[in-house]
């Protein structure tokens, strides 16, 4: 089983991705076998999870998504940034609690952007060193603007200092 | 001028030593060199024909002494000796070596410089009118609002990725002298009924489709500064084509959609904006506006009366003197002080280019005379905006003796210039040659009096740096068949008549350029209507056709068969014209 990170742990991975032939504990199926199967789907013992493509509306498809304890993005290419607008909204527009899994072209120095704007699994690409990917979940300590993290808005700390 | 605080300290300092790291893992090979690229670029490495190019952030065109001494210690310790301020405002320097450059950014960050996103996908330093706060036509001073952006875009996470280069340009004054439409998004900042707020342009920018901003909404409220540019980018974010890089600017997107659908999707993500959590998070209160603007206070100036001085007998006792005065020098908003233009474009110097000495005198003069402070121009040249008339004479005699004191600004020898073959990778033909070419025919400042007002620009490639679209006089370096040609546009401009240049027909040959400029300026000379209409004027009103016969009156004199455009190379691709170009004036590889 590979390992992927979790948070701030790395983990066993206990998903698996569009694997008719398996039965595992969870399994993420693309958005269009999700919407062809869904009833299917639900009656099998796995966890369902649903892949959307980077183009995806993600306001749009939500209802249909929202119970899900598992959505996942695409980095076709690390500099693709689609799934990072994806992802804020679905965390800060839509209120997805769920697990937010970053896959694909996944490399280190993508880590800190994803962690910032919601992701909380992240897949790296297959070479990349995995506890060097936990380590740039902390880059940066610092941040200007309010994103899907805890970070405040630089502004509004300025304010805080201000009335101190 | 923003100081920072500790929190802007400790981002940049965190920042520089993420690239460090970056640096020392390519280095060592464990980077790809296209993984690397990704991330030099968004530190401001970008690699040119020699060698690496930096790119520092002047955030909307201010410096301080400090950062000018910086500067001159930077170019001499890891270039050679010189650094290039570009039309973003922005200075360049053409030979550091990788290995070396977090050093150099370490030092850099030491006065609050660095290269954050002065290259790649993503928002690209904010450019302002070079007048901000001393404009006697402004109506809010943009500074501030350009400030509070800065930090939102500054390592966004959902924006660091985006298409393409994204550009804003703020003005908050009448006169557009920001060439703020030329911008991705283009802000003015602006009064309606006693409420500041900002009018909005989108979907501006030159290259290869040299397009201007279009209006998308006319007044967003000053609270709501954040929340429109996140609209703004997210929708970008969204639909920006990423199939093709020639596509991929947000222009693109309001041409495929019109501007209707367009603006439509921008106000219903604004409108989201504005109904969620998100949207009180990005809300600017009062205080917020009101801290940012204390960092833009007006400096003590003295009272008119000790300020002032009897500039008339000076000019009178001088001539050259009396023509700085006339050509550099420009009103101010308080009495008793004046607006120093300090021109980059001096006699076989590239435009834009500084020198490390130069750098290290324009300190001693912007603490001396300017409040320690120095701004850079979209046009490439440098402003001393709060010199005291009484200092004027002696200002002009130390910028006189570093070569800075060049009295033509706006005229035929201050040109637009990008760094064009001679240094960047992406040019098809020589630019810096060019001008000193066209330099030559008009050196006597009296030949410069009588065009009067114009502006020439010109492009080593179809990306436009040189904003070659928006001049008077707009010229293209293209390739064909391995030598240099130039295309003409006539009739573009940045200003508030923003026009984009209509091309005039084949190009010329590196030997008929300067030439085919002269006679258009000649041209203009015969056909105005008096000596107040400027060539701008004259143009749209005689139309092309009386210059286009001048422009091609020698034709057939080169002798040489004219190629078909079809031949043309796209830019961004090297070959024989690169090579042949730089074996001709001799430019050594690195």
């Amino acid at each position: 089983m590979r390992r992927i990170l979790r948070k701030h742990a790395i983990v066993e991975d206990d998903w698996t991705l569009d694997d008719a032939a398996r039965t595992p504990a969870g399994l993420i199926v693309p958005l269009a076998r999700w919407r062809a199967e869904r009833e299917l789907l639900l009656a099998s013992a796995a966890a369902i999870g649903v892949l959307l493509p980077n183009t995806e509306d993600v306001e749009a498809i939500y209802p249909q998504i929202a119970d899900r304890p598992l959505i996942a993005l695409q980095f076709p290419t690390f500099t693709d940034g689609r799934a990072l607008t994806q992802a804020v909204l679905l965390r800060n527009r839509l209120g997805f609690a769920g697990e937010l899994r970053a896959l694909g072209d996944v490399v280190r120095d993508l880590v800190f952007w994803l962690g910032r704007c919601g992701f909380d699994a992240i897949v790296p690409r297959p070479d990349q060193d995995l506890e060097a990917c936990r380590g740039a979940l902390d880059e940066l300590s610092v941040a200007y603007q309010p994103a899907a993290d805890a970070h405040a808005a630089v502004w509004a700390r300025r304010r805080m200092r201000a009335s101190a | 001028m923003y100081r920072y605080d500790e929190i802007d300290r400790e981002l940049l300092k965190q920042r520089t030593a993420q690239f460090r790291d970056q640096t020392r893992r390519f280095l060592a090979g464990e980077l790809s060199e296209e993984d690397f690229r990704q991330l030099r670029l968004r530190n401001g490495l970008y690699q040119q024909r020699h060698a690496p190019m930096l790119r520092i952030s002047v955030p909307y065109g201010l410096l301080n002494s400090a950062q000018l001494r910086r500067m001159a210690h930077v170019v001499r310790k890891y270039d050679k000796g010189y650094g290039h301020f570009t039309t973003r405002q922005n200075i360049q320097l053409n030979w550091p070596q990788l290995a070396e450059v977090p050093d150099l950014l370490a030092e850099l960050a030491e006065v609050q410089l660095h290269g954050i996103q002065a290259c790649g996908n993503d928002t690209r330093n904010i450019t302002c009118d070079y007048l901000a706060g001393v404009a006697g036509d402004e109506l809010v001073d943009p500074r501030p609002y350009c400030e509070l952006l800065r930090q939102f875009i500054a390592l966004h996470p959902e924006f660091y990725w985006l298409p393409r280069k994204f550009k804003f340009g703020f003005t908050g004054a009448t006169i557009d002298r920001a060439a703020t439409r030329t911008n991705d998004a283009a802000v003015h900042v602006l009064r309606r009924d006693g409420a500041v707020g900002y009018r909005f342009f989108v979907g501006g920018g030159l290259g290869r489709l040299p397009l201007l901003g279009q209006e998308m909404n006319a007044f967003v409220p000053e609270a709501d500064l954040l929340l429109y540019a996140c609209a703004i980018l997210r929708t970008f974010n969204r639909f920006g084509r990423r199939d093709n890089i020639h596509k991929a600017r947000i222009k693109i997107v309001l041409r495929e959609w019109g501007v209707e659908r367009f603006r439509a999707a921008i106000e219903e993500e604004y409108a989201k904006i504005g109904a969620s959590a998100e949207g009180g998070q990005l809300k600017l209160l009062p205080e917020d506006i009101g801290r940012m603007r204390g960092h833009f206070d007006a400096p003590p100036y003295r009272p008119a009366g000790e300020a002032a001085a009897d500039l008339r007998a000076q000019a009178a006792s001088d001539p050259r003197f009396a023509a700085w005065l006339k050509r550099n020098v420009r009103p101010h908003k308080s009495a008793g002080y004046r607006v120093v233009f300090v021109s980059l474009k001096a006699p076989e110097q590239a435009p834009g280019d500084c020198t490390a000495g130069q750098f290290e005198a324009l300190a001693e003069l912007c603490d001396a005379y300017s409040f320690g402070e120095l701004r850079s121009t979209y046009d490439q040249n440098l402003v001393l905006a709060d010199v005291a008339e009484r200092d004027l004479y002696a200002l002009w005699g130390r910028l006189d003796a570093v070569k800075l004191a060049t009295p033509n600004i706006g005229l035929t020898t201050d040109i637009i210039a990008c760094p064009g073959l001679d240094f960047c990778g992406l040019a098809n033909a020589g630019t810096i040659g060019v001008t000193h070419d066209i330099y030559r025919r008009f050196d006597s400042l009296e030949a410069q009096y009588e065009v009067g007002p114009i502006r020439i620009t010109m492009s080593g490639c179809m990306n436009g740096c040189g904003h070659h679209s928006v001049g008077h006089i707009g010229i293209l370096g293209v390739d064909k068949h391995g030598e240099e040609w130039y295309q003409v546009t006539l009739g573009g401009s940045a200003g508030n008549d923003a026009a984009i240049g209509e091309r005039v027909g084949r190009a010329l040959s590196r030997s008929e350029i300067a030439g085919g400029v002269e006679r258009l300026i000649r041209a203009y000379l015969e056909l105005r209507s008096d000596e107040e209409e400027t060539f701008i004027e004259c143009y749209r009103r005689v139309g092309m056709e009386p210059f286009k016969a001048r422009l091609y009156e020698a034709e057939g004199e080169s002798g040489k068969p004219v190629p078909s455009e079809s031949e043309e190379r796209p830019p961004g691709e090297s070959g024989q014209g690169a090579r042949a170009g730089m074996a001709r004036r001799g430019v050594a590889a690195a």
